[in-house]
């Protein structure tokens, strides 16, 4: 069977995936491309007698190296040389995505327009030729619908036919005279001097005038592209002394010239844009004073839907798993084996799956407000506000709001954020935003030491973590992400109604990819913190004779600056570790407190990661009300007491004869901004694909909760608050 | 009357003459559309005043005030 290569190429928004989806279906792979966080998609099917491999470039307005999107694309487009290159056009706006195509003929790719999205053209009063733009282009134009199969066989038929006799498109291109004489010029030069190159010279004499610094590089390289390089030099004097300008922008005018030729050639327009429904739309979402009251009210309605359908689900996926865990444990016994199943396995996989309904749940609504159009809306009304007060732009506002339920589908969330720097500033300091998993830890603490003044002691931590990440996020900027300036410059896309299937495959890859990468992670590392508990053979689950229990006695002098050098303070903080969570039931263990307050007995199994269930039951029903405000923190915590464990006398005793005040506000502190629990971390590592930006986030941010939580305790004991 | 787009009230059209300025975002927003001679219009401005939103080539694009400054129009 013939195989035949294609690649599907155009701007975002226009189509690509739904086409990819269409054509390959499940026999898909989603991964990155190697050494980038850009998602690489390749897929398969058969048409004819033909094995048609497919893969996704990522969308893209041009092939400037202004973004790695841009870089992937170019370089595989020059290094793989696909068969076919099928550029997706929105119809509806023909000239702005020409400009990809136009670099794309450059490059001599061998193309096939495929005109999406025509009914949106018509409604706009567009008229296209398509006979007339191919001729003029060179390259076939064949009118689809990406969501249907309007013209679907048509393209495949002309794909197969284009893959056996190329199209030739490097002449077609008039840049005028000035720019044509110029790349000549130049181009002989580079055929002399350096004739080996896997790109058209041509273009390569483009990019150098464009002052491409990826070509430059790859020019000086070669180690023969002295004269080449005089001579661009040369050029470039010479067009800032006819134009007053420099020969880049005289290069992305000429293209925008030669589209402005097509386009008056083969499309008829109206003499007066209509006012379209995204314009009336944007009339009401966007309006001066609607705007952000409206989009606060989407962001809470994102987070109530997520949290209180998600978290709900997830506790059942926890009570399965513990129960499964009592089960197993029941019918087997007691004993090493039955503590590395029930406590690691199978806490490991359940701490995996409690996540799966919070993040199918988010991606869903996510990709609703994407595909919709919205959130570019969200982002622009945000900018100012982000822009101004971390630097960021309008898009992180989303993912630091998820932050507040659970870090980890904020994490995920980063990828709807284009530009890279933006993607991992967001993702180091959502960690901060106090997520619904410490507040158990608040409560317990809370209720031992501040009864009278629980919301005002909550609501104080919550700030804290928003102040902490505004000035983390300034430090940054003026550090590791220094002059990395990420301007605000993005499409407003028609508003368009989303379809059920693109929302559904939107979401089930986000998940799995979710299961699958970070998944594994979260499990290895549950097992290994089982084994730190269990061993050496024969000691109590994380007694302090257990390898976790000797480093909480080694590490725990570190703290004691803090108020809190005790080491079953410092054991707590490796298992929240596992999740912040955790921490509360740590201490019901070590103390031999019965963490259901309901009479049962402390079992073996009870001690293990999985068996919060209880706990986490509690603060599932808080987090849903978190975010809208203190007096939801205050609601929240009042309606725990009702049944949570803090109310156990037992545990107040414990904490009283543990802490004082200013050491258990200190501990709050330490446990709102110590290194992100596991699953945050293995988010990390899934999203920016290397384990450099987990680790760092790791360590930072233990050093700013140790700094933090030593000024809170050595000021409070200054101040006077022993 | 030339005007620098961040000037540009909301409703108001133009032709670009110039595009100031050198580097990256130029570049970029030069690729998204805002070549010289081209019509622009600024559609909106964001609630708190910042971004702009603007129609150029037949479609929006929303840009910061600090890079639209550079851009000089025509308004007609």
């Amino acid at each position: 069977m013939d195989k035949i290569k294609i690649a599907l190429a155009g701007n975002p928004n226009v189509g690509k995936s739904t086409l990819f989806n269409r054509w390959t279906g499940m026999r898909q792979h989603v991964g990155n491309w190697p050494g980038k966080t850009v998602e690489k998609k390749e897929g398969s099917f058969k048409y004819d007698q033909y094995g048609m491999e497919v893969i996704d470039l990522p969308g893209n307005y041009s092939l400037t190296a202004y973004s790695v999107e841009e870089v992937v694309s170019r370089d595989y487009i020059v290094g793989e040389k696909p068969d076919v290159i099928v550029n997706i056009i929105d119809a509806a706006n023909l000239e702005r995505n020409l400009y990809l195509t136009v670099q794309m003929m450059e490059l001599g790719a061998n193309l096939v327009l495929a005109l999406n999205m025509n009914k949106f053209a018509r409604e706009k009063g567009l008229k296209i030729n398509k006979k007339q733009l191919s001729e003029l282009l060179g390259v076939p134009v064949i009118e689809i619908e990406a969501v249907d199969d309007t013209g679907s066989e048509k393209l495949l038929q002309t794909i197969v036919k284009v893959s056996k006799s190329p199209n030739v498109v490097l002449d077609r291109l008039e840049y005028g005279n000035e720019v044509s004489e110029h790349t000549k010029q130049l181009e002989k030069i580079i055929d002399q001097d350096i004739p080996q190159l896997d790109a058209p010279s041509s273009w390569i004499a483009l990019k150098l005038m464009e002052e491409d610094p990826e070509i430059i590089k790859k020019i000086e390289e070669t180690g023969k592209g002295q004269r080449v390089l005089k001579e661009i030099k040369k050029i470039q004097r010479h067009f800032n002394d006819v134009f007053g300008d420099d020969a880049d922008a005289a290069i992305t005018d000429a293209r925008y010239g030669f589209i402005a030729g097509l386009v008056s050639e083969s499309v008829k327009k109206p003499k007066i844009d209509k006012v379209t429904r995204s314009d009336l739309i944007d009339r009401v979402v966007t309006h001066k004073y609607l705007g952000i009251p409206i989009f606060l009210l989407i962001m809470w309605l994102t987070f109530q839907i997520t949290f209180t359908l998600g978290d709900p689900l997830g506790g059942y996926v926890e009570e399965a798993f513990a129960w499964l865990g009592e089960t197993i444990a029941a019918s087997m016994g007691e004993g090493f084996l039955t503590s590395f199943i029930v406590d690691g396995i199978i806490g490991g996989v359940g701490g995996v799956l409690v996540f799966v309904p919070l993040i199918f749940i988010l991606f869903l609504i996510l990709s609703i407000l994407e595909d919709s159009g919205y959130l570019a809306r969200a982002a622009f009304v945000m900018d100012r506000f982000m822009h101004k007060l971390v630097g960021l732009h309008g898009k992180s506002f989303i993912p630091m709001i998820l932050g507040f339920g659970c870090a980890v589908p904020g994490i995920m969330a980063t990828r709807t954020l284009e530009n890279e720097r933006d993607r991992l500033l967001t993702m180091l300091i959502v960690p901060f935003m106090s997520c619904s998993a410490r507040l158990p830890v608040y409560a317990l603490i809370v209720a031992a030491f501040f009864s009278a003044y629980q919301g005002w002691v909550i609501f104080s931590l919550y700030l804290l973590g928003i102040v902490v990440a505004i000035i983390v996020a300034a430090i940054f900027k003026k550090t590791i992400f220094k002059g990395m300036s990420a301007p605000f410059v993005m499409e407003l896309p028609p508003y368009r109604l989303p379809t059920a299937k693109g929302a559904l495959i939107h979401m089930w890859e986000r998940g799995a990819l979710f299961l699958k990468k970070a998944g594994t992670i979260i499990l290895a590392l549950s097992v290994v913190i089982w084994a730190l508990s269990s061993l050496p053979v024969g000691v109590e689950y994380g007694s302090q004779e257990s390898v976790t229990g000797q480093i909480g006695t080694v590490l725990s002098p570190i703290f004691a600056p803090l108020g809190f050098g005790e080491w079953q303070a410092t054991v707590a903080i490796i298992y929240g570790f596992l999740a912040k969570e955790v921490v509360v039931s740590t201490f019901g263990t070590l103390y031999g407190i019965d963490g259901d307050g309901g009479g049962e007995e402390a079992s073996d199994e009870e001690v293990s990661a999985n068996e919060t269930a209880s706990v986490e039951q509690v603060s599932n029903e808080a987090s849903g009300e978190q975010v809208s405000g203190e007096t939801a923190v205050e609601e929240a915590s009042a309606e725990e007491e009702e049944t949570a464990l803090e109310e156990d006398p037992g545990y107040i005793a414990v904490m009283q004869e543990l802490f004082t005040p200013l050491s258990a506000y200190a501990y709050m502190v330490f446990v709102l901004l110590y290194i992100p629990c596991l699953a945050t971390l293995a988010a990390i590592r899934r999203e920016t694909n290397s384990w450099k930006w987990p680790a760092f986030a790791a360590v930072y941010t233990f050093v700013v909760a140790y700094v933090v939580s030593f000024v809170v305790y050595q000021g409070g004991l200054i101040m006077g608050f022993a | 009357m030339i005007k620098t787009l961040n000037n540009l009230k909301q409703g108001e059209t133009g032709i670009i003459v110039a595009f100031k300025g050198k580097g990256n975002v130029r570049k970029h927003l030069m690729e998204m559309g805002l070549v010289r001679g081209s019509d622009i219009k600024v559609e909106r401005v964001a609630p708190l005043g910042d971004p702009i939103e603007i129609k150029i080539k037949g479609y929006s694009l929303s840009l910061r005030k600090e890079d639209a400054k550079k851009v000089e129009i025509e308004i007609k």
